[in-house]
Order: C-alpha cells, then structure tokens, then sequence
C-alpha cells in the first residue's frame, strides 16, 4: 500500500472514492473497456485501497478516451475518469516517464490528422 | 449587427478550414459580427481535471479573459475548443483555489473569475439567431435527407459544465437540421466516443468505435453524418470503414443559406 501516492492522486483528482458503491455502471459504458486490463471501477476501487504501484506500470491509463461518459453516467457523482487522471499523472510526472515523446510523432502523422489529435495526445501522455 | 469574440483553436486554420470557413460566412449572412481575439493560444485539445494542474488551464482564461474585456460574449465552433474553454470557465468560477492560482500567475488587471458567457456555435444559432429565424433565411432546404447527428463526447460532456442540452437525449443538432430542412435520424450511438486521440497509437480501437458509430448511424437509414470535430470527422472518416458521407454542420449551414456549392458525395 503507497500511502503518499494514494493521498496525492486523491487530492489531486478531487474525488471521494469512499462514495462509490460498486455498481460498475462506469465500466459498463466505458468505450474503452474491452482495450483494458483495469476498468473505471477498479481505478476508483484500488485507488480507495491504496493499490496504486499496479495502476501507474498499466497500459490501461492510456485507453481511457477522457470521454466522460462515466462521469456523465455515475449515479454517485464518483468522477471515475478523474481517478484515472490523476494517476495517469501521478505516472508521468515520474522522471524519465512520458509516455509520448516529440520524436515519435512524424511516425504517427499522415495528411488528414488534425492537430487537435496532437495537442491532445501531448496534453494526456507528457509532462 | 451583434458582435462576438470568435475562438477558432488551432485545428480551424489548418485541416479543419470547412469548418471555420462556413461558420464565419454563415454567421455574417445571419447578421452576427464574428471578432476574432489578437494572439490566441491553442487551448490544449483536452481539459485537465487535475485540482493541481494551473498552468495547462492558462490559454483557456486567457481567451475568456479576451471577451471580458472586449465585452462581449465568446463563440467556439470546435468540439474541443468548446469543452475545454466552458470547463476552465466552470471551475474558475466554482474552484476558488483555482481561480486564486491562476490569477496570481496572470496578473490580469482585474482577476477573472467566470463572467464570460461562452456559446457553442450551435447555441448561438438557438439562443441568439434562433432556430425559426434561420428556417426563414433558407434557401436551400436538404430536403428528403436524412442525416444524423453526431454529437460524440466534447459537445454534451460534463454537462453541470457544459449546459448546452440533456446530455443522454439532446435536441440542438437534430433541431438544427430541421431549421435546415433535413430530416434528423435518431440513432444510439450519436453521444458516444468516436476513439479520439487514440488514433494516434491504436488505430485497431478507433477503428473499433467509429466503425460502431458510422454502423450505428446507417442502420437508422441516414444519408449523411454531421459533426461540429475535426477529430471526429477524422475517425469517422478514415478509421471507420463506412462508405457513409460525413461533413461539418456548418458546410450544411452555409449550403442551406446559398453560400456554397452542395458537397458531390
């Protein structure tokens, strides 16, 4: 358990997850859900039980869309895609931990992509 | 003429110009001056929900602070544009904390603390032109075509920051097309994700969506996808595998009021 992590995600995402009561209607409506080895609710679950070294070495913390359809959805008001932000954060504000790097872009481009794929990509995965 | 501070972002001047292009030309035909702010900053693509994350929330109050002291309301036409500068405006104006660290970063000459009205083009078009005022202006009525609304995520989501319709059964596009003369089609997956920026790293996950969205839209019957993204029109586009057209709703806009030619699709 990573006392010290799990307080800063907390604080930093803003989100109560003691008031979640599992119903599991964030991972249902999640587009992403079939692309992740942790869902919504076991962001917000682990993240209460202070499992937090899992969350930061997945790949499930850039499956999420930020499309809040389960902040939209949550009859508690939990925010789960809060949760994940903050631990997505929580992973690439480590040094050395971007998970997107300016070099791999021209890879990635082709003559249609807008910037607004870019911006956005860089505003999820870099610090 | 009532005027307005116009926010294009950055994806308006470049790939997305139809989009930019007929929203100006539209509103100019619709007696509404568009003022486009000096020095505008991209605003980021997508809002930080981080409580302690400031300095990625400053081109937002920026453009906000620009039509305060312009005095006059802000229109955004992007999906993007638009969800990221209404969440800055939220939180700025319910998160003291906040609204306390970014002025003190800013140094503005009076603090900004949430007095900008932002409206989506489309709530321009409903709250300010009217939706019965621009069925008078029409020309070119799409009459016969059927055509669905693609809202996906940014236009409707969070909604207590957004409030620009029910977030689950919306009303504004499909209104819209009517004022057109078109014919909305009503289909499931109109509010749902189109994959986003995931295209960057994982084409097989926004194939998997768009796909599920352009199929969701045919299998109601439309003609036609409109879409007010730039990042959706791509993946709906190129990423889904639909032979179904997707334009900007304001390509149709400007076709209905005779100020450009009909798209050949």
């Amino acid at each position: 358990m990573n006392k010290n992590l799990q307080e800063q995600i907390i604080r930093s995402s803003g989100v109560n997850v003691l008031k979640c009561m599992r119903c599991g209607k964030c991972s249902g409506t999640c587009p992403s859900y079939g692309e992740m080895e942790y869902h919504p609710h076991q962001f917000v679950y682990m993240v209460e039980r202070g499992e937090i070294e899992p969350l930061l070495k997945s790949e499930s913390l850039y499956k999420c869309l930020t499309c809040f359809a389960c902040v939209e959805r949550c009859p508690r008001n939990v925010e789960p895609a809060k949760v994940v932000e903050a631990v997505r954060l929580a992973a690439v504000r480590q040094q050395g931990n971007n998970h997107l790097t300016p070099a791999q872009i021209p890879d990635m481009l082709d003559d249609d992509l807008p910037q607004q794929a870019i911006v956005t990509a860089f505003r999820k995965y870099t610090k | 003429m009532e005027t307005f501070t116009y926010y294009p972002g950055c994806t308006l001047r470049t790939k997305a110009k139809d989009l930019d292009t007929y929203a100006r030309s539209s509103a100019e035909a619709l007696g509404i001056s568009l003022v486009e702010p000096a020095d505008w900053q991209c605003c980021g693509g997508a809002y930080t929900t981080a409580k302690d994350e400031i300095a990625t929330k400053l081109s937002a109050v920026r453009t906000l602070n620009a039509a305060k002291e312009s005095g006059t309301a802000l229109v955004t036409v992007c999906s993007a544009c638009h969800n990221v500068i209404k969440q800055t405006n939220y939180d700025i104006s319910n998160n003291d904390d906040m609204a306390m660290k970014v002025n003190n970063y800013l140094k503005l000459s009076e603090p900004y603390s949430g007095e900008t009205t932002v409206y989506h083009y489309l709530e321009l078009l409903r709250d300010v032109v009217g939706f019965d005022k621009l069925k008078e202006k029409v020309v070119n009525p799409f009459k016969g075509k059927k055509i669905a609304a693609y809202y996906g995520c940014l236009l409707l989501r969070p909604s207590k920051a957004l409030a620009m319709d029910d977030p689950e059964n919306p009303t504004i596009m499909e209104d819209f097309i009517k004022a057109i003369g078109g014919t909305p089609v009503i289909y499931a997956q109109r509010n749902e994700c189109c994959g986003g920026y995931i295209t960057m790293e994982d084409k097989a996950q926004a194939a998997k969506r768009s796909g599920a969205v352009m199929d969701s839209a045919k299998d109601q019957g439309a003609d036609m996808v409109i879409t007010a993204c730039p990042l959706c029109l791509y993946n709906l586009r190129k990423n889904s595998g639909s032979d179904l057209p997707v334009y900007y709703f304001t390509e149709l806009l400007a076709e209905a009021l005779g100020l450009k030619e009909a798209n050949n699709e």
